[in-house]
């Protein structure tokens, strides 16, 4: 889950990290009036779940309230790839000497959080990485012990060799790093870690993802969960335990598995078609569920042909047969549907779909062909 | 011959009572796995069907002496499982639970290597030696004996393609399911290096996903290492980047772990490269 910058910003101030004051607007009348308040020069930015924000003209400095207030305008209701910028935060525009990265991420090879740091901040960390890898230190944290003072001297003395802004930075590396283990994280990020031309260590902007998993025992950290910033098709299938995203496709998929589901649109492809969709029913999927998931995939009106491709394991055919029948009674398709089924139950998930004039297949690669020819206006064979 | 499980596996259940570990419990006896003991905390001295149940696995371990352990507790519960089963000194940790907190296997997974034990998962369907034993939830008869190794981080994807195996005459030595979280036990080189190890094994079916750099690492060991063919399959080729595909592990972070890579790391390293899920058993006969 990613959270807003101003929500991770709330986070960090609540560990100490020293952070410039600022708040979130929705209404240009906010905007303004947090502006008076810092009575400073102060920068406006687009609060989605999009990098690039910058370059897309969602990040924009105001010397007055009245700026304030027209800058915000501008932003808000904007669309920044494909997402409407609901919200701004309004935050004191400090005084930059020099920017710094700050990260920690959890690494699959090392099965580790990894802090990375660079002196070369404020730009993209991927191109530092790319063009002067010797700029970043890396350093994987045993979570048993924590990130250890030394090691926070060790990433501080990195960024600044001055020893009370290394300090100074070594006391951020620590309450980033209590920040990420007691909110679950998948990543936080200050960039850029500033100095102020009066020597100040601050930060000047925050991400953090959450991990999924951890949510159901957190739910403080569940509860920033920002549904207007997401997709809604996508809100409505994690409400009814689906994994669903949506694509620019024609071919509704509804799969069972995460990687039969990638198969399946990767199949789809193949055949010259384009997945509207990723779906995933989940294991012991109920005949609700596929109800669920064909009111989600009927919704979207690019959708030419419904494919499901169903390998009984857990899942039961019959539950899944079931609750296609209940749903095309409820509303009625207009689109064509081809099912592909098999595995437990299959014979009696044959019968139900027969008994109310629907075909079953058995082969995955052929169902493909024939929906993939459906959405493209073919006949089927 | 087989890896990590054969008919000499012994093995305890963590969460025997519950929902799925029930269930999968019976399917596991009725396939004939030696499942010889059951963990729920506080139902010690009853029994499961014929299994007896402890209320520790040090216990259960100590009593009947089982090597392997498989875990179907719900996952906040799942690490201390896995932590559990390592201490009590079982030398396979098979943890089936989806949705482990990626944090906690920070811990785990330092401290069951620490003790020598191997873990297959968490978020993983387990693993089958046909004709042998199932650990897991792996559906017994879509297998049949015979010369492949199998090693896969889906589960239903795993199924469609054993299955097009053995209807195909195609038999598999060990089917491992490695699971599709980003901090798994066991990976691709584990496995890669006991089917190059196992006489039986003649050729390895491998299907990996988008999102991290196993299946490069993979690429590059069977460049180096192994004499046996493998045949390769990625899953995720249209996935939008940067996007949760059900899978934790699946995403697409920067350049690193795109389907386009991982298929260019395995034409680098010589292998089979299946486009298609039903291209493995073309490939496969051309093996064998």
């Amino acid at each position: 889950m990613n959270i807003h910058e101003y929500q991770a910003k709330d986070i960090l101030r609540g560990y100490g990290v020293p952070i410039p004051p600022g708040d979130v607007a929705a209404t240009v009348d906010e905007a303004e009036r947090i502006a008076r308040r810092i009575g400073r020069t102060v920068v406006v930015k687009a609060q989605v779940h999009a990098g690039g924000r910058g370059k897309a003209g969602g990040v924009k400095l105001a010397k007055t309230p009245e700026e304030t207030r027209e800058v915000a305008g501008k932003i808000l209701g904007m669309q920044i790839k494909g997402l409407t910028v609901e919200k701004v935060l309004v935050t004191d525009a400090a005084d930059i000497a020099s920017e710094a990265y700050v990260g920690i991420i959890l690494d699959r090879a090392s099965k580790k959080p990894v802090f990375m740091v660079s002196p070369a901040g404020g730009i993209d960390i991927e191109e530092v990485a790319a063009k002067t890898p010797e700029k970043i230190m890396r350093l994987p944290i045993d979570t048993r012990y924590g990130l250890m003072p030394f090691q926070a001297m060790e990433l501080g003395f990195f960024l600044y060799p001055d020893a009370t802004k290394a300090r100074a930075a070594a006391k951020i590396m620590q309450q980033l790093y209590r920040a990420f283990m007691d909110n679950g994280a998948s990543l936080a990020e200050i960039n850029p870690l500033v100095v102020t031309p009066n020597g100040d260590v601050i930060a000047l902007d925050a991400k953090m993802s959450i991990d999924d998993n951890e949510l159901d025992r957190l739910p403080k950290v569940a509860a920033l969960r920002d549904e207007s910033a997401e997709e809604p098709s996508e809100v409505r299938a994690r409400n009814a335990s689906l994994t669903f995203i949506k694509l620019d496709g024609n071919v509704g998929c509804v799969v069972n598995g995460a990687g039969l589901a990638m198969a399946t649109m990767d199949l789809v492809k193949y055949y010259g078609g384009e997945p509207a969709n990723f779906l995933d029913i989940g294991g012991s999927s109920n005949p609700e569920k596929v109800v669920n998931a064909l009111k989600i995939i009927t919704a979207d009106p690019n959708v030419k042909a419904i494919l499901f491709n169903i390998f009984g394991g857990i899942t039961r055919t019959d539950d899944v047969a079931n609750g296609i029948v209940t749903a095309t009674k409820q509303n009625p398709l207009k689109v064509p549907i081809v099912i592909r089924l098999t595995g437990t139950n299959e014979e009696i998930a044959v019968k139900i779909l027969t008994e109310n004039g629907f075909s079953a297949m058995t082969d995955m690669d052929e169902a493909v062909q024939r929906a993939v020819k459906l959405a493209t206006g073919g006949t089927a064979a | 011959m087989s890896i990590f499980i054969d008919k000499n596996t012994t093995v305890i259940v963590q969460g025997i009572t519950g929902r799925d570990g029930s269930f999968h419990t019976r399917q596991m006896i009725e396939y004939g796995t030696r499942i010889v003991a059951g963990v729920t905390p506080g139902k010690g001295g009853q029994k499961f069907d014929a299994v007896p149940i402890f209320n520790t696995v040090a216990e259960a371990a100590k009593e009947t002496g089982a090597n392997t352990s498989v875990i179907y507790v719900p996952p906040m519960y799942a690490a201390d499982a896995m932590m559990e089963a390592a201490a009590a000194g079982v030398t396979l940790i098979v943890a089936i639970t989806e949705g482990v907190p990626v944090l906690d296997m920070t811990r785990v997974y330092p401290f069951v290597k620490e003790r020598g034990a191997r873990l297959l998962g968490p978020n993983c369907p387990g693993l089958i030696s046909p004709g042998k034993s199932k650990v897991g939830i792996i559906p017994g008869r879509i297998c049949t004996p015979g010369p492949v190794g199998v090693v896969s981080r889906s589960g239903t994807l795993t199924y469609e393609i054993v299955y097009q195996l053995t209807r195909a005459g195609i038999g598999q030595t060990t089917c491992v399911g490695i699971g599709g979280d980003p901090i798994n036990g066991t990976n691709f080189i584990d496995c890669l290096t006991a089917f190059e190890q196992d006489p039986e094994t003649k050729a390895v079916a491998m299907m990996g996903e988008i999102g991290g750099t196993d299946e490069q690492d993979a690429a590059r060991f069977v460049k180096e290492h192994m004499s046996k063919p493998v045949v390769g399959f990625i899953a995720g080729q249209t996935a939008p980047p940067g996007r949760r595909m059900g899978h934790a592990g699946a995403i697409i972070s920067g350049s690193a772990g795109t389907a386009a890579e991982k298929i260019q790391a395995f034409e680098d390293a010589g292998m089979g490269i299946a486009r298609r899920p039903m291209d493995f058993v073309e490939l496969m006969k051309a093996r064998l």
